[in-house]
C-alpha cells in the first residue's frame, strides 16, 4: 500500500503496463484517500472507476480543478452561483486526458472563479495545506495542489491566470507548469480572464508534468486561440545545465515581501545550477514590476464580462424578488458571488467604463506589450529567466484576507509570464521554516521541452522529498 | 480614488446589489487597489501598441457545417425557471 | 425658410448561412423553441465562440457589393449589457476595426459594414404562475447567434421617400448577392434611422434622434416623415430637439421615447479575447469577387448609359433581376426596336399584367413579345390592339401574328381601305364635316370615332385624322 503511494504517476503507469499493479488497486487506493479527504481539497469524488481503456497514461487517476466542465459532474468553479451545476459537455483538456487512459477521480476545490492566491475565496470553504493545516495551500488551484501533495491523487490539472498553478504548487511542495498561451485548449474551462487563462498540470515531479502536458496540448477547433505545439512533448532527461544561460531579474532581492528563507533557497539553487554548468547573470525586465498593476486591470476587466452570464436565467442560482428583472439580476449576483469576485467585477467594470477605458484598460494593454518586449529582449541573452515562485511560504489562514492589495502582491513573480503568454514551471525548492518554497523557470513561447529538461536537471540536484507528507 | 457615487454607478452597470456598508468598504478597497494601479500612469507609453492577443494565430475560422444541437430537455435542464418550453424570466420593464 | 431632413440608416441583415455566427447550430426559422442551441449559443460556462467562415465570406461579399474597402485585419469586440435575450451578457460585434469601411450604393455613401451575432427571442407570456402577480417572459435561444451584418450609411438621404427607395435598392442588392432572405416582416432585414433637420442651405447638422422598429418599407417612410414633422414643429416653436431613441407605432403613427429609467448605456467595449483577428487574404477577396453578380445599381447605370433608358425604366428593370433578364431577351430578338419601347412594354404593360410573377415563367415567350413590339413599330397593329393581343398572350400564349389574324385586329391602314372608311364616315356625319370645314377643328371627333368603330379599333388614330383632314381639305 505505502509502496504504491510512493510512486509517481509515470511510475504507476509503468507498473500497470507491466502488470505489476492492477488498475483497480491503484484506483481503490486513491479513491479511498480522496473520499477520506480532510483538507477540503475535493468537492466531488467519483463513485466508480470509469473505463478509460489503454493509453499512455495507463489507468492512473487524475483530479480536475472544479472549473473544468465535465458532462453530468458538478462543475461549479468554486462558486455558490453554480452550486450543483452539471454541464451537458466536457472540457477538451479533460477529454484528452481521459482519452489517453486516465480516469477522473474527482473535482478539486479552488478560489471562486480562480480569483485568489490562497484558496480562501472558495464558495465551499478554504483548503488546508497538508504541510501545516493552519496554513493556506496557495491558490487558485489550491485543491489540486493540496490533493497531489497529500497523496490523495497521483496528479491533477489546474489553471493559471496570474500564477494559479505555479504558486499553489510552490506553497504545497509540488511541480506546476503553466504552458504557453494557446498550447492547451480553453474549451470547457470556466473562464476567469480569457486572454490569460491556461490549463496546466500539478504533479509530484517534473517527469509527471511532462507526461500529463504531452496529452493535454494541441490545437482544438473549439478554441480559436489554441495552437498546435510546434514540438512533440518529450519526457525530460537532462542531467546537467551545460551551456544553459540563466537570467536572474535584478529586482528579485528587493521584491516587496520577499522572505529571507525564500531568498536563501533561491540563491542556493542558482548556485547548484552553476555547478551543473549553467551560466548565470542578472537580467533586466524593467516593466515586469508593473505586472501586478497591469494584471489587476486586465484580468478583472475580462472577468467582469466573462461573469456577466451568471444572471439567473439559464443555469445556476436565481434569487427572485417581487420587483422585476433588475432586482432578480442584482440579488442573484449579490448572493451568488463571494466578496472577492464582487470586488473584481467592480474593479473590471470600472476600468472598462466610459471615460476610464484608456487610462486603465488601454494603458494596461500597452504595459503588457512592454512586458512581452522585455522578455523577448531577455531571451536574446538568456535561455531562461529564473525567480522564486512566490515571495513567501504558505501563510496562515486569514492572514491576508482583510487586505486585498497585500494578497495581490503575492503574484509578483508569477504575473508577468501570463501577461507575455510565455511558459513557466515551478519546482519544489526545499523548505524554509519547514514549509516548501518554489523555484520558477520561465522561457520563450513553446520552449516547454527545454524548460522541462532544465527543471528535471535541477530537480535531481535539489533532491526534494515529495513524499514527506503522504503518510 | 473612487467615491460612493461612482461605486453605486459601477455596481448598477455590473448588476450587483450592495448594502449601505458594502458601498463604503468597496470604495476604500477599490481605492487602495486603484492607487497601486495608478503607478502605470507614470510610464511613457506613447506609440506602444496595446496587446489584446498575446499569441498571433491568424484566422481561425470554422467551416459552415451544421452539428447536432442539444435536445431541448438538456438545454433547459439547469434552468431555474421554465415555461412554454423556454427560460422564464421576470419581464423587463415590469 | 424651408427645412431639410438629414437621414442616415442603420440596417441589420440576417445572413443565410447554414449555421450560426459562432457555433455549429443550424439556423432556425419557425422551429419549436430552444431546439437549436448548444453550449456556445446558450452561453454556458466554459464555452467559446469560433467564427463561421461563410459569415465572413458573406460579409466580404456585401462589402464588395457596396464598393467598400475591405480591412486586411479586423477584430471582434464585446459589447457588454444585461438583457435576458443576450446569453453571455455581451454581444460579440465589431467596433473600431470593422470588416469593411467606406463605399457607396446609388447616391448614398456607406460608412461601415460589420459582423455580429443576433440576440435571442424574448416573448412576453403575462402573469407567471410561479410568483404571484409577477409579469413574466420566456426566452427562446433558437435565433440567438444568427449571423448579422450591420450596414451604416452616411447621413446622405434627404427625404423619407428617398429613404424608402434606397432601402429597396439595398434589399435588391442583398437579394442578388444571395446573402440573405431580406424579409422585413420576418426580421431578416431590419432598419433604424437617424433623423435630424436643418434650415435649407445650412451645412451644420441638427440634433439627431434614432428611430427604431420600422418593420416594413412603408413604415420606414411613414416613421421618418412623422419624425421630420415632429422635429420641424419643435424647432418652429422655438424648442430644441432632444437626442433620444424613439419607437414608431405604425398603428397610431405616433413616436414614443424609449428613454428608460436605466443609466445611459455604457457598453464597455473591449477586444473579444476569445477570438483571434480576422485576417482577410487577397485570395479570399478574389474568390468572393468571382461570385459577384451584376448588382442593381450597376445594371441600372448600364441601362441608362448604354441603352439610353429613362432613369425610371432603368431602375424598374434593374431592381427586379428577372424583369431585367427578360427585357434583355426581348431586346435581343426585337430586331432594332428602340430599347426604350421594349422597356415600356416589359416594365409597363407586361409587368402590370403579371404582377410579381417572373415573366420567364409566364406564357409570353420573349420571341412573341419581340414580334408584337415589331408589329406595332411597322404599324401592322395599333398600340391599342397590341394591348389586346398581349392580354391573349398572357392568358394563352401563342403567336401574336396568328392572334391578330384570328381576331381581325390587323391595322386597317392599307391606303384605299382606310380611305374608303373615312369617306363613308364623312358622308354619315355631314354636320360635323361642315363644322370642320368651317374651322372648328375639334368637331372632327365624331368622324374619327365613326372610323374607329367601323374598323373595330384596328385603324391607327393618327392616320385616320390625317385622312379626314385631307379629304375635308383642311
Ligand atoms: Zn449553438
Amino acid at each position: 500500500m505505502s509502496d504504491l503511494l510512493a510512486l509517481s504517476a509515470a511510475q504507476l503507469a509503468e507498473r500497470i503496463r507491466a502488470r505489476e499493479l492492477s488498475r483497480e488497486e491503484v484506483w481503490d487506493t486513491y479513491r479511498e484517500r480522496a473520499a477520506a479527504d480532510d483538507l477540503n481539497a475535493f468537492l466531488w469524488v467519483a463513485a466508480d472507476a470509469p473505463d478509460t481503456g489503454d493509453g499512455p497514461l495507463g489507468g492512473v487517476p487524475f483530479a480536475a480543478k472544479d472549473l473544468f466542465c465535465v458532462r453530468g459532474v458538478p462543475s461549479q468553479a468554486g462558486s455558490r452561483i453554480l452550486e450543483g451545476y452539471r454541464p451537458p459537455y466536457t472540457a477538451t483538456a479533460v477529454e484528452k486526458i481521459v482519452a489517453a487512459g486516465a480516469p477522473l477521480l474527482g473535482k478539486t476545490n479552488q478560489d471562486e472563479f480562480a480569483m485568489g492566491s490562497s484558496n480562501e475565496n472558495s464558495g465551499y470553504g478554504p483548503v488546508l495545506n497538508p504541510w501545516d493545516r493552519t496554513r493556506v495551500p496557495g491558490g487558485s488551484s489550491g485543491g489540486s495542489a493540496a490533493a497531489v501533495a497529500a497523496g490523495q491523487v497521483p496528479w491533477a490539472i489546474g489553471t493559471d491566470t496570474g500564477g494559479s498553478v505555479r504558486q499553489p504548487a510552490a506553497l504545497s511542495g509540488i511541480v506546476g507548469l503553466k504552458p504557453t498561451y494557446g498550447a492547451v485548449s480553453r474549451y470547457g474551462m470556466i473562464a476567469f480572464a480569457s486572454s490569460l487563462d491556461q490549463a496546466g498540470p500539478l504533479t509530484r515531479d517534473v517527469t509527471d508534468a511532462a507526461l500529463l502536458f504531452s496529452v493535454m496540448t494541441g490545437r482544438d477547433p473549439c478554441d480559436a486561440t489554441s495552437l498546435e505545439h510546434p514540438e512533440a512533448i518529450r519526457l525530460p532527461s537532462a542531467q546537467d545545465l551545460q551551456g544553459v544561460r540563466l537570467g536572474v531579474p535584478d529586482d528579485v532581492e528587493s521584491a516587496a515581501g520577499i522572505e529571507p528563507g525564500v531568498l536563501e533557497a533561491f540563491r542556493a539553487t542558482v548556485a547548484r545550477a552553476q555547478e551543473l554548468g549553467a551560466e548565470v547573470d542578472t537580467c533586466s525586465l524593467p516593466h515586469a514590476r508593473h505586472g501586478i498593476a497591469a494584471y489587476y486591470v486586465i484580468a478583472p476587466a475580462e472577468a467582469s464580462s466573462n461573469l456577466a452570464r451568471y444572471d439567473g436565467v439559464r443555469y445556476g442560482l436565481r434569487v427572485d424578488g417581487d420587483d422585476g428583472l433588475l432586482a432578480m439580476y442584482t440579488r442573484t449576483r449579490h448572493e451568488g458571488f463571494g466578496a472577492e469576485v464582487r470586488r473584481r467585477i467592480m474593479l473590471g467594470t470600472y476600468a472598462l467604463s466610459s471615460g476610464y477605458y484608456e487610462a486603465y484598460y488601454g494603458r494596461a494593454q500597452r504595459v503588457r506589450t512592454k512586458i512581452a518586449d522585455d522578455f523577448r529582449a531577455a531571451f536574446e541573452r538568456f535561455d531562461f529567466v529564473v525567480t522564486p515562485t512566490s515571495p513567501g511560504v504558505a501563510f496562515p489562514l486569514g492572514a491576508k484576507t482583510d487586505d486585498p492589495l497585500a494578497m495581490y502582491l503575492n503574484d509578483f513573480f508569477t504575473v508577468p509570464m501570463p501577461l507575455a503568454g510565455i511558459p513557466a514551471i515551478s519546482i519544489p525548492n526545499g523548505l524554509s521554516e519547514g514549509l516548501p518554497t518554489g523555484f520558477q523557470i520561465a522561457g520563450p513561447a513553446f520552449s516547454e521541452n527545454r524548460i522541462l529538461d532544465a527543471a528535471y536537471a535541477l530537480e535531481q540536484a535539489i533532491g526534494f522529498d515529495t513524499a514527506a507528507v503522504h503518510a | 480614488m473612487i467615491d460612493r457615487a461612482e461605486v453605486l454607478h459601477v455596481a448598477r452597470l455590473a448588476r450587483l446589489e450592495l448594502s449601505e456598508g458594502e458601498v463604503d468598504r468597496m470604495a476604500s478597497e477599490l481605492s487602495a487597489v486603484l492607487d497601486h494601479i495608478e503607478t502605470i500612469s507614470e510610464l511613457e507609453l506613447d506609440g506602444v501598441a496595446p496587446t489584446s492577443h498575446v499569441v498571433e494565430v491568424g484566422s481561425a475560422l470554422r467551416a459552415d457545417e451544421p452539428r447536432p444541437s442539444l435536445p431541448r430537455e438538456e438545454a433547459l435542464a439547469s434552468a431555474p425557471a421554465v415555461a412554454a418550453d423556454g427560460f422564464e424570466v421576470p419581464s423587463p420593464g415590469a | 425658410m424651408s427645412w431639410e431632413p438629414v437621414i442616415g440608416l442603420e440596417i441589420h441583415v440576417q445572413l443565410k448561412t447554414q449555421t450560426k455566427m459562432f457555433c455549429s447550430c443550424e439556423l432556425s426559422f419557425g422551429d419549436p423553441p430552444n431546439t437549436h442551441t448548444c453550449p456556445v449559443c446558450l452561453g454556458l460556462p466554459g464555452s467559446l465562440p469560433v467564427a463561421n467562415e461563410a459569415a465572413i465570406r458573406f460579409g466580404l461579399k456585401i462589402g464588395l457589393g457596396l464598393g467598400c474597402e475591405l480591412a486586411p485585419r479586423s477584430i471582434f469586440h464585446r459589447k457588454n449589457y444585461f438583457y435576458p435575450d443576450l446569453p453571455k451578457g455581451y454581444q460579440i460585434s465589431q467596433y473600431d476595426e470593422p470588416l469593411c469601411r467606406g463605399g457607396r450604393l446609388g447616391d448614398v455613401r456607406i460608412h461601415r459594414v460589420h459582423l455580429e451575432d443576433d440576440a435571442a427571442k424574448l416573448v412576453h407570456v403575462g402573469a407567471s404562475g410561479r410568483i404571484h402577480g409577477a409579469d413574466s417572459s420566456v426566452v427562446d435561444f433558437n435565433r440567438g447567434g444568427t449571423p448579422l451584418v450591420e450596414i451604416v450609411t452616411e447621413p446622405d438621404i434627404r427625404s423619407a421617400e428617398r429613404a424608402r427607395e434606397w432601402l429597396i435598392l439595398l434589399r435588391e442588392t442583398m437579394r442578388q448577392l444571395e446573402v440573405s432572405d431580406v424579409n422585413m416582416e420576418e426580421g431578416s432585414l431590419r432598419c433604424d434611422a437617424n433623423v435630424s433637420v436643418r434650415r435649407a442651405g445650412e451645412s451644420e447638422l441638427g440634433t439627431k434622434t434614432e428611430l427604431k422598429n420600422m418593420n416594413s418599407f412603408r413604415f420606414v417612410e411613414r416613421g421618418i416623415k412623422a419624425e421630420v414633422a415632429r422635429q420641424v414643429a419643435l424647432l418652429e416653436a422655438g424648442q430644441p430637439v432632444v437626442q433620444e431613441t424613439l419607437h414608431f407605432d405604425p398603428q397610431s403613427g405616433s413616436l414614443t421615447s424609449l428613454r428608460s429609467k436605466e443609466e445611459a448605456h455604457d457598453y464597455r467595449y473591449f477586444p473579444e479575447p476569445d477570438l483571434v483577428p480576422v485576417a482577410v487574404t487577397p485570395e479570399m477577396v478574389e474568390a468572393v469577387r468571382a461570385e459577384l453578380p451584376e448588382l442593381p445599381a450597376e445594371r441600372a447605370a448600364r441601362y441608362e448609359t448604354e441603352l439610353a433608358l429613362s432613369a425610371d425604366s432603368a431602375r424598374a428593370l434593374a431592381f427586379r433581376p428577372e424583369l431585367g433578364r427578360y427585357f434583355e431577351a426581348v431586346l435581343e430578338r426585337a430586331d432594332g426596336a428602340p430599347a426604350q419601347t421594349v422597356a415600356n412594354w416589359v416594365a409597363g404593360e407586361l409587368a402590370t399584367r403579371l404582377g410579381d410573377a417572373d415573366p420567364a415563367q409566364s406564357k409570353v415567350a420573349p420571341d412573341a413579345l419581340a414580334r408584337l413590339v415589331a408589329m406595332v413599330g411597322e404599324k401592322a397593329v395599333t398600340a391599342g390592339a397590341a394591348r389586346q393581343v398581349l392580354d391573349r398572350l398572357v392568358a394563352d400564349g401563342g403567336d401574336p401574328a396568328a392572334i391578330v389574324e384570328a381576331e381581325g385586329l390587323g391595322a386597317v391602314g392599307g391606303g384605299d381601305e382606310l380611305a374608303g372608311a373615312v369617306r363613308a364616315a364623312i358622308e354619315a356625319n355631314p354636320d360635323a364635316a361642315e363644322k370642320v370645314r368651317g374651322g372648328k377643328a375639334q368637331a372632327i371627333g365624331p368622324i374619327i370615332g365613326h372610323v374607329m368603330r367601323e374598323t373595330r379599333g384596328a385603324a391607327d388614330a393618327g392616320e385616320v385624322t390625317r385622312l379626314v383632314r385631307e379629304q375635308l381639305g383642311v
